[in-house]
């Protein structure tokens, strides 16, 4: 990443730098093009790591200086230790993975904090779509079609929530983000299953 | 005997010779630094009291020892990684990695390669003269394995005065050297590059490896390892085995690619054993060629260093025990059609290092070139291979001259 484009994250990612201390240890599960990992890096100190399914995305991301491994969420995460991280992201992914539970699980097993952040299903446009246009809906954070889509876990806002005081987990802060990324201000928290596009959250094991 | 077909020649038998050192090796030393270390002791018990080391070096290292960067050679390779071979005239065998505008550009790197302990370019091998007797090793050398080759590389560096390396890089069995300096000495590394290797020999290639040596025992040239004082060279059995090795560095695809069924010189098949076609000829000639400038003895040892190795027994058989707590960067790198290493094994320790929460990056290259593409010009290679170094200098704090 060259000057020009420091402090030009997307903005989704932008929150979640916001919840990392620096000087952290963090693992970036499904890194992409390491974009978070490179702010992380330059702005936070931290000591990050990156896992990547596409293996162009790894060759990227470690030409660029970054430490990526290929691997996916639903098989390498069990390869590491125990608490071996701060931090473990997966951002915009747990709706693409097999079994989303166990991927949350075992990401509060390697990291003392998960950082997680999905398209809501609940969200009024796509609740629109399916209602009155009797199609599958196709929204910004959800752009795929039907029969190409690699989201294959979707869930709402509220059903993650659900998940979360099922399995004992801790919700340390919650975020809802409209289409561009950007938080949803005031109290609109019991609305945020109707107008949030994402939703993002700060987990522990409790 | 065709004339493609390796030849048996018998080697001047002079003093020189007969004092255990080749013509190859006397040019080999001559276009090498060398340093005679000591005493250490072998895993397979035996001490060496006194060995020599024949090593490159290219570029400074700076006023903090924090640049140089140990390059390890694969099997049949030697110290001449980035200059003009003194015996076979060619390039160095990896400028494409070591030199000016490349990863390794001697401007910013002190750049070390020496010749394996066991080989047979200048480094203290069977060709060379046992002191207790007087006569050439041969096949009283004692057997050495990878952890030896980097035992012997680290006392290099403590010659060299260079306490830690800012990185050590190798493919094949330099991989191994690489995999076994991070296990051996973490402090000493801090970014290890082993590519297209693996953790341990498997099954397949310890196989290879015995056709290989079973070739040189065969040959009558051989005189029980000492064709030397014989006049004769084991000169056909080499040659075999570097034809079958040869045929495992490179892939299905490639050869199909580079020479199908053509024939050779010729219009139609001979019906004989001539070389016919263009793919027996071409490795008639890499066994040939390879007689010429490499050791049979030699071939005996360092393939079964390579044989011996294995990581994981060293460690309880559990690999990530040989990283645990390790300060070290990694960056492996395997090759899509490499099938003597393929890319499984280096998910193995990538897999053993994620066990330890290492420091870890994996890039797999895609090629048809087979396990030999790690020494051609495979741009994504050295692309990553760059910004590795690159990320791992700026950690270092490494500060180059513009």
């Amino acid at each position: 990443m060259n000057a020009r484009q420091r402090d030009k994250i997307r903005v989704d990612l932008q929150r979640i730098a916001d919840m990392i201390e620096p000087d952290t240890r963090v693992l970036d599960v499904g890194c992409g093009d390491g974009a978070l990992l490179a702010y992380l890096l330059r702005e936070k100190g931290v000591d990050g790591r990156g896992m990547e399914l596409s293996q162009a995305g790894v060759n990227a991301c470690v030409a660029g200086g970054l430490s990526v491994v290929q691997g996916d969420a639903d098989a390498d995460l069990a390869h590491y230790p125990d608490g071996a991280f701060d931090f473990v992201v997966l951002s915009q992914t747990l709706q693409a993975t097999r079994a989303p539970g166990e991927v949350l699980r075992q990401m509060l097993r390697v990291g003392k904090r998960a950082i997680v952040s999905f398209p809501n299903f609940a969200h009024w446009q796509v609740r629109a779509s399916l209602m009155f246009g009797g199609r599958m809906p196709r929204t910004d954070a959800l752009p795929f079609g039907w029969h190409d889509t690699p989201n294959i876990h979707l869930c709402s806002i509220d059903d993650f929530r659900a998940h979360c005081a099922d399995t004992g987990v801790v919700v340390e802060r919650a975020l809802t983000l409209d289409r561009h990324g950007k938080p949803l201000g005031g109290p609109a928290l019991s609305l945020a299953n109707l107008f949030g596009a994402q939703g993002l959250f700060l987990l522990r094991q409790g | 005997m065709h004339a493609a077909a390796p030849v048996a020649t018998a080697a001047p038998v002079g003093a020189d010779t007969l004092a255990g050192s080749s013509p190859a090796v006397r040019q080999a030393l001559d276009a090498s630094h060398q340093v005679w270390l000591g005493p250490l002791r072998l895993d397979c018990g035996v001490e060496l009291a006194r060995f020599r080391v024949a090593y490159r070096t290219y570029g400074t290292l700076n006023v903090e020892r924090s640049n140089a960067a140990l390059v390890c050679h694969a099997l049949t390779l030697d110290q001449f990684v980035a200059d003009e071979h003194p015996v076979t005239g060619k390039p160095g065998w990896w400028d494409t990695l070591v030199g000016p505008g490349q990863p390794l550009d001697p401007a910013r790197y002190f750049v070390i390669c020496a010749n394996v302990l066991g080989g047979c370019m200048g480094s203290t091998g069977p060709l060379d003269v046992d002191p207790a007797t007087g006569k050439p090793y041969n096949l009283s050398f004692p057997v050495v394995t990878i952890a030896d080759m980097v035992r012997a590389q680290a006392m290099l560096l403590d010659h060299l005065g260079i306490e830690s390396l800012f990185c050590v890089v190798g493919g094949s069995m330099g991989g191994m050297q690489v995999l076994q300096w991070a296990a051996a000495y973490p402090k000493r590394v801090f970014a290890a590059i082993p590519i297209a290797t693996a953790a341990r020999h498997s099954a397949q290639n310890i196989a290879f490896n015995e056709i290989g040596r079973q070739a040189i025992l065969a040959d009558p040239g051989w005189h029980g390892g000492d064709y030397h004082a014989h006049g004769t060279l084991p000169a056909r059995g080499l040659a075999v085995a570097r034809m079958i090795a040869h045929i495992t560095y490179l892939s299905e695809a490639a050869l199909q690619r580079k020479f199908g069924r053509n024939l050779q010189d010729r219009t139609a098949v001979g019906f004989g054993f001539d070389a016919d076609f263009q793919v027996e000829s071409y490795l008639r000639h890499q066994g040939k060629s390879f007689v010429e400038r490499f050791d049979a003895d030699s071939y005996l040892y360092i393939t079964r260093a390579m044989d011996y190795f294995d990581l994981a027994a060293e460690h309880g058989g559990n690999l990530a025990n040989a990283f645990k707590g390790t300060p070290t960067r990694f960056c492996l790198m395997s090759f899509t059609s490499d099938w003597l290493f393929p890319t499984h094994e280096s998910r193995t320790v990538v897999r053993a290092l994620n066990a330890v929460a290492a420091n870890v990056s994996f890039v797999e290259v895609e090629t048809d070139k087979g396990h030999d593409a790690f020494l051609l010009d495979e741009p994504e290679m050295y692309r990553t291979l760059a910004g590795f170094l690159q990320g791992a200098a700026n950690a270092r704090g490494l500060k180059f001259p513009a």
